[in-house]
């Protein structure tokens, strides 16, 4: 199916209710959804809970499995799968990040990782599952090793960042850190060879073409050579990194440029945005709704656009959109109003 | 580690007189229909906040400060600070007026804009905080809200508006005791 043609609708298969406060973030349990395993994801908000949610096999509908609560003190705000699937980690204000094991279906809290001073606001696992990232508004980055047993080490500290930093993310398949901030930047960290040491290898800022306020999250394509980002400065921009286009440093790094900046499409600050496996980018917005974009092959136009636009798609701010796991077209997002909905991506006849 | 009110010689001003609204509903009106809010309404849910906000501020401050040096000095000076010489509300103070509200209720959006008193309040974020708080409690779901300091009121002005509409910010700052407490002691009495 030619994404550059026909039309599309983002058709909403189900709202899932049960959190009583607003919904901050979600995750696709990776390991699920395929082979006959029905597809699982967890959600995490202001109510202080966790919660897990699974595709029913019989009837495709989706109910809750698990409520985590009484582990996190304050709100939960962000929430990560282990590649495998198995562990679920929880970011929350409350200062500290959880692991959660999936033990025969019940989930259990099976370490806690304290260091952060305040607030902790995202959470990612790198490609190969044995290290953690964390960010707080302390404006630090920690960098944890996943012992056996599930316990963690802190290996590193990066300072850098001159504010809260507010989301981690590592590149899907190679051992580097993304970090965005209030500060408005995006930061790129790197190990200095064997030495469990790392350091800032390139910093995205206004002076690059970045973002002129906050940047909220970002996320990468398929292929981990482009990357999108989107901030309180109402654009999306992409990013690119190409050895062809700029040569890689002494240590192999190829650094990151400016490709394109989308504006114009949200009203109001852009929390979330995502990348899916074939291509298409959704982000959600704090004028409720949801925007998908795709690159655009025509020669002399955009480098991306507008591939459909979901106005209301929640009654109030859309704090994370993510596309499923797997090879399917669906989307998951999650709001101030309380709910998380899942949209499948359809043409129109 | 003395601190005093960021503004002694506060101007008190009249409170204005409520406008009374009068419901006129004709019978073939659509009952499901959004109502409408006005500028008055938004305003009426504000203006009592915070008649604590000047006295309580600075001492919840001080018996922080206190917890950690125990120091008899500050006592000393929250005690002071408690004279009841300042029970004004944001009203009071013109802080927020009903010209500081601007409505658009089509597009479900309110502004409001506040001036404080002194240049270099250090407690503009607290207020904003309330009114943030405040508006989010008191107005349907479906208004967004932006506020905002005065242009050219404070010397921080770009930091504290990026800071007061980043509500990720706002959120973990109202769970946060002590902020929580002094936004919870600011609106008390604009549920009494």
């Amino acid at each position: 199916m030619d994404l550059l043609e026909g039309n599309f609708e983002l058709k909403e298969i189900q709202k899932l209710e049960g959190h009583t406060d607003r919904v901050w973030n979600l995750a696709w349990n990776p390991a699920t959804g395929i082979s006959g395993i029905p597809a699982m994801l967890a959600s995490c908000s202001g109510d202080k809970t966790v919660r897990i949610w699974q595709q029913n096999s019989f009837d495709t509908s989706w109910e809750c499995k698990a409520v985590l609560d009484e582990t996190h003190t304050r709100t939960v705000r962000s929430c990560a799968w282990s590649p495998c699937g198995k562990l679920l980690a929880t970011a929350s204000f409350d200062a500290t990040t959880s692991i959660w094991a999936n033990v025969g279906g019940d989930f259990e809290c099976v370490s806690t990782l304290e260091g952060h001073e305040n607030e902790v606001k995202s959470v990612s696992w790198n490609p190969a599952g044995s290290l953690l990232a964390t960010c707080s508004r302390d404006k630090s980055v920690w960098i944890w090793e996943v012992l056996p047993g599930n316990e963690c080490e802190c290996l590193s500290i990066l300072q850098g960042h001159t504010q809260d930093v507010k989301m981690v993310q590592w590149h899907p398949f190679l051992d580097l850190l993304f970090t965005c901030s209030y500060d408005n930047s995006i930061k790129i960290w790197a190990e200095d060879g064997d030495s469990d040491d790392w350091h800032c290898v390139q910093t995205l800022n206004e002076a690059s073409n970045g973002h002129s306020s906050t940047v909220w999250a970002l996320s990468f394509n398929a292929t981990g050579d482009r990357m999108v980002t989107c901030s309180d400065d109402l654009s999306l921009k992409i990013w690119e990194s190409d050895p062809k286009a700029t040569p890689p440093a002494e240590d192999g790094f190829t650094p990151w440029r400016h490709v394109s900046t989308l504006a114009g499409y949200h009203d109001r600050t852009i929390f979330s945005v995502h990348w899916s496996r074939e291509g298409i980018i959704a982000s959600g917005a704090a004028d409720d709704a949801i925007r998908l974009f795709v690159r655009n092959e025509e020669v002399d136009g955009p480098s991306y656009k507008l591939l459909l636009r979901k106005e209301k798609a929640h009654e109030m701010d859309v704090n994370a959109v993510q596309w499923s796991s797997q090879e399917t077209r669906l989307l998951a997002s999650a709001s101030d109003d309380g709910t998380i909905k899942i949209w499948e991506l359809a043409s129109v006849a | 580690m003395v601190r005093e009110l960021s503004n002694k010689n506060h101007v008190v001003y009249e409170r204005k007189k409520r406008r009374i609204h009068h419901l006129v509903v004709p019978a073939d009106v659509d009952e499901y229909a959004i109502d409408p809010i006005d500028q008055q309404e938004v305003f009426d849910i504000l203006k009592n906040l915070g008649s604590f906000n000047w006295i309580w501020a600075p001492f919840f401050f001080l018996i922080f400060v206190a917890v950690i040096f125990i120091s008899l000095t500050v006592l000393h000076h929250i005690r002071d600070i408690k004279d009841p010489e300042y029970p004004y509300t944001l009203e009071e103070l013109q802080v927020v007026t009903e010209d500081s509200v601007e409505i658009n209720d089509k597009r479900s959006h309110v502004r409001v804009t506040f001036t404080p008193t002194v240049g270099n309040c250090s407690l503009a974020p607290a207020i904003g905080l309330c009114l943030q708080v405040k508006l989010m409690r008191s107005l349907p779901s479906r208004y967004k809200v932006d506020i905002r300091v005065a242009p050219g009121t404070l010397h921080n002005e770009a930091a504290v508006n990026k800071q007061l509409n980043d509500k990720e910010r706002t959120a973990a700052a109202s769970e946060n005791p002590i902020m929580g407490q002094l936004v919870e002691e600011c609106l008390a009495p604009t549920y009494e």
